[in-house]
């Protein structure tokens, strides 16, 4: 009997029995919407996180030099807190010696931020990341002015008091307002507003626009940080080449500054994107790990499932078996079919599972700040792992229906 | 030799029920020839359900030999029995046994799904085998839409439609009628004139009346063969 007849038949029989098969295939049914659901998941998060957390947050081509890791990885002990809270600052020395010696080209920034309340004409906007930094921080981090201008060097070299402010602090104090040459105050003092960010939209939900933007040595300097002191030296090279070489350069600059021997571990701390990615992609590590089991644990349910209800199958219509036995079928055909009919049950299981899982992957994206991407190959493996599960599952009932005999099945009632 | 179609010598077919040795047929010789129609006759218990078995190839014999159209049948494995079962032999049920859930036409198709004849064929002699028995109206209703003839009928062109050597009839009025059973007795004399060589397993003398010969068994054994009548044409 060829295999296309085999289909036709089983097809015939899961539609008479719409209801049963459909409890019959549930099994199969969640496992593949697992898979579909977290793999597309997981791809999503991993095209978002570089194009968007790695490239925007931290910039693009770019590293940090800080006193302790930024974006923590792994479980932070006390311990390892304690030796970081040890360590030196990064310094104003630090930071002209490293843009003084390197020799790979990059832009340097100074950087410093905290949280700050900005007010204006009796509103206020409170937990502003306000940054203290330098001119080059617009390239580096690829920010936009849309209204006005960024400061100069010049403006901070003399600490003067202006602000470049985010898209969403403009809105939320400055409603309807021109904002430039408006003055906000922060911490007793007035600040002019140069210059307005382009939106940035938002990471994870959060907004990225909620910031404002200072010259490294304007006045509120003194708030986000101690004098002499910076939180993080910003360098942006040409290509992730030469920002691997400017990564060695400073990290050699940082240790001969600080007189370590071979033997003693880095007591700063050198960040790029792909750093910050190490946690997401151990997180994601661990989901794609962990997929499998909770896929093959559904599946092996599913695929327990579609055994007992194709063994009733079998009990069910042994008297179809007898007949057929008796029409010429042969232990092969019987097989077959049921094999088939076990096969085709599955793999209609898994269709419904893809449909669901591309559903819910959607709805997760549009429900949530995660993105979803459909990953082609989870469809394909997901059809496979249907035929596979059904065809296991089939083989024991199937064995049994193709091993009656025909005289017995057919009185069989 | 060439008109014999079957040829059974010194049948025996002993059972094992929990350590009894049930002696269902004692030996058992009878040759039938092309185009005959025999009817098997004897009181529940004689060997006649055991005897078509063997006859139907669904049963293989203890001892003896079962020449079925110049092959050897008696000593063939399962899957050759099958194949058997599938080109020489076609089977009249009591209950009919027709699938439920497929139609009239579904139904008769099924022994050429399994003889591996292409679809657009198998359609075409299933039409044509149930437009033999009257039923080409019907042919897509299901089982449970047609009345106990038109099934009986129905697993009549099913047993035609490979053109086998012998249509293997056990108890086809058993579950119909009287007016009906004779409707179906006419469609086996027609198919009788036709050509076709037919065996009516029964336990009612008036159904074997249709036939041309009587064999009667009593526990196991041949206990007459006459020939009741010889209808010329």
């Amino acid at each position: 009997m060829p295999l296309f007849e085999a289909v036709r038949m089983a097809f015939r029989t899961i539609v008479t029995q719409k209801l049963k098969s459909f409890f019959s295939l549930i099994g199969v049914l969640i496992g593949v919407t697992f898979l579909i659901a977290v793999v597309s998941i997981v791809q999503g998060m991993n095209v978002y996180m570089e194009d968007q957390f790695a490239n925007r947050l931290i910039g693009l081509n770019t590293f940090t030099l800080r006193r302790m890791p930024n974006f923590m990885t792994g479980n932070v002990t006390d311990d390892m807190w304690r030796s970081w809270m040890r360590r030196p600052r990064i310094t104003y020395d630090d930071a002209d010696e490293i843009s003084a010696k390197i020799k790979t080209p990059v832009v340097v920034a100074r950087f410093c931020s905290d949280r700050m309340v900005l007010n204006y004409n009796g509103k206020q906007a409170k937990d502003i990341e306000l940054m203290g930094t330098e001119p080059s921080y617009f390239e580096i981090k690829n920010i936009e002015i849309a209204q006005g201008r960024p400061f100069t060097q010049q403006e901070v070299r003399s600490g003067v008091p202006v602000l470049v402010l985010g898209d969403l602090v403009a809105e939320k104090l400055l409603p309807g307002l021109n904002p430039l040459g408006k003055e906000i105050v922060i911490a007793g003092l007035p600040y002019r507003v140069i210059g307005v960010a382009a939106k940035r939209g938002t990471l994870f939900g959060l907004s990225l626009d909620k910031f404002a933007v200072m010259p490294f040595m304007a006045p509120a300097r003194r708030y986000i940080c101690p004098l002499n002191v910076l939180d993080e030296l910003q360098l942006k090279a040409a290509n992730p080449d030469q920002m691997l070489v400017a990564m060695g350069e400073v990290e050699a600059i940082m240790r001969a500054r600080r007189h370590l021997r071979p033997s003693q571990e880095n007591d700063f701390n050198l960040e790029n994107a792909a750093g910050a990615l190490e946690g997401w992609k151990s997180i994601s590590k661990v989901l794609i790990t962990a997929l499998p089991g909770l896929v093959a644990i559904s599946l092996v349910v599913g695929g327990i499932v579609i055994m007992n209800i194709m063994l009733m199958a079998v009990a069910e219509r042994t008297r179809e078996i007898g007949i057929r036995k008796a029409l010429g079928a042969r232990r092969r055909d019987i097989l077959a079919q049921f094999v088939v009919e076990s096969a085709t049950l599955s793999t209609v299981g898994a269709a419904l599972g893809i449909g669901t899982g591309i559903g819910l992957a959607f709805l997760v994206r549009a429900l949530t700040p995660l993105p979803a991407a459909v990953a082609p190959w989870s469809i394909f493996l997901a059809v496979g792992l249907g035929v596979f599960v059904g065809m296991v599952a089939g083989v024991y009932p199937a064995t049994r229906a193709s091993k009656l005999d025909p005289i017995v099945a057919l009185r069989a009632e | 030799m060439t008109d014999t179609v079957i040829q059974v010598r010194q049948l025996i077919r002993e059972y094992d029920m929990g350590g009894e040795l049930i002696h269902a047929l004692r030996g058992v010789s009878l040759e039938i020839r092309r185009n005959e129609y025999v009817a098997i006759m004897g009181p529940s218990g004689s060997g006649k359900s055991t005897l078509m078995n063997v006859l139907g190839c669904l049963d293989t014999p203890t001892s003896g030999e079962y020449w079925l159209n110049g092959q050897e049948v008696s000593r063939m494995p399962d899957d050759a029995l099958a194949r058997v079962r599938n080109r020489e032999i076609g089977f009249v049920f009591q209950t009919f046994n027709l699938l439920p859930r497929s139609t009239a036409l579904q139904n008769v198709e099924l022994p050429l799904v399994y003889a591996g004849v292409p679809s657009r064929e198998r359609r075409q002699r299933a039409v044509e085998a149930l437009t033999r028995v009257g039923l080409g109206e019907r042919m897509a209703h299901r089982p449970n839409e047609l009345s106990g003839g038109q099934r009986q009928r129905v697993a009549i062109a099913r047993g035609l439609v490979n053109r086998p050597s012998i249509l293997l009839a056990d108890e086809p009025t058993g579950n119909l009628d009287s007016t009906t059973s004779d409707e179906i007795m006419k469609v086996f004399g027609d198919l009788q004139r036709q050509g076709q060589t037919i065996i009516l397993v029964t336990h009612e003398p008036s159904i074997a009346a249709f036939a041309h010969r009587t064999v009667v068994l009593r526990d196991g054994r041949i206990d007459s063969d006459t020939l009741t009548s010889r209808v010329a044409a």
